[in-house]
């Protein structure tokens, strides 16, 4: 697969690839990491938001 | 059953839709055009006041926002993107003084080949069409990007999870 890198476009096959993960209550998130000869040439992240952090944006309370 | 004082349920969801307006000072609208929201990504920061970091107290977008610089890099245009909007606000009822009116982004919010070598953790949405107005700010695990993309998918737009909901108790 070719990605664009700060070499320009390159096949991942002559890449190291490290991929990592996050989880929690508000996101999951995912990133990949290209590495050639030591030095980080791609990352990208995914992030996915499981909920807005705010329960609620308003409350009505009449009295 | 006794009648029930609370605050309408579709008055939540049209407070999103601008159909009601309570002040002589009011942008003009068109009618059945939605505003443009676009979403700009900030610097992470240690600081925590309210006059220093993106939270409730922002009114607007800027390239610094309290204090706190938007990034900047290859590839990212100063400003954001633009949020994707083909849903449009909804309100579900749920019980005889309760309801939510909510909206979110109808598709992920995509920077496509950045480089963003400062860590970025913020998200902020705001009006473009009224005065770069804000509506929200988001927060999520401190990121950079090279050369790669940074995808920002939204929650399910549902009573518990939308991204934006006005509800009542």
């Amino acid at each position: 697969m070719i990605i664009t890198t700060t070499k320009g476009d390159m096949d991942t096959s002559l890449l190291e690839h490290r991929p990592g993960s996050l989880d929690n209550d508000v996101e999951y998130t995912t990133w990949d990491e290209y590495w050639l000869d030591g030095e980080l040439v791609h990352r990208s992240v995914h992030v996915t938001l499981k909920k807005s952090p705010f329960s609620d944006l308003f409350a009505a309370s009449l009295a | 059953m006794a009648n029930s004082q609370s605050m309408c349920t579709s008055f939540l969801g049209e407070l999103l839709s601008a159909t009601h307006n309570f002040s002589s000072a009011n942008p003009a609208h068109t009618a059945n055009t939605a505003d443009t929201f676009k979403a700009a990504l900030y610097t992470a920061t240690s600081n925590t006041s309210s006059s220093t970091t993106l939270c409730a107290s922002v009114t607007a977008y800027s390239a610094t926002v309290n204090t706190v610089p938007e990034v900047s890099g290859t590839g990212y245009t100063a400003g954001g993107v633009t949020v994707t909007n083909a849903t449009n606000p909804t309100a579900t009822n749920s019980s005889v003084t309760a309801g939510v009116g909510y909206w979110t982004p109808s598709s992920p919010i995509v920077y496509t080949t950045v480089t963003l070598t400062t860590a970025f953790d913020t998200v902020l949405i705001y009006n473009s069409t009224q005065s770069l107005k804000a509506v929200s700010v988001h927060t999520f695990g401190s990121q950079t990007v090279t050369a790669g993309t940074f995808t920002l998918t939204m929650p399910a737009n549902s009573t518990s999870s939308a991204l934006l909901r006005l509800s009542t108790t």
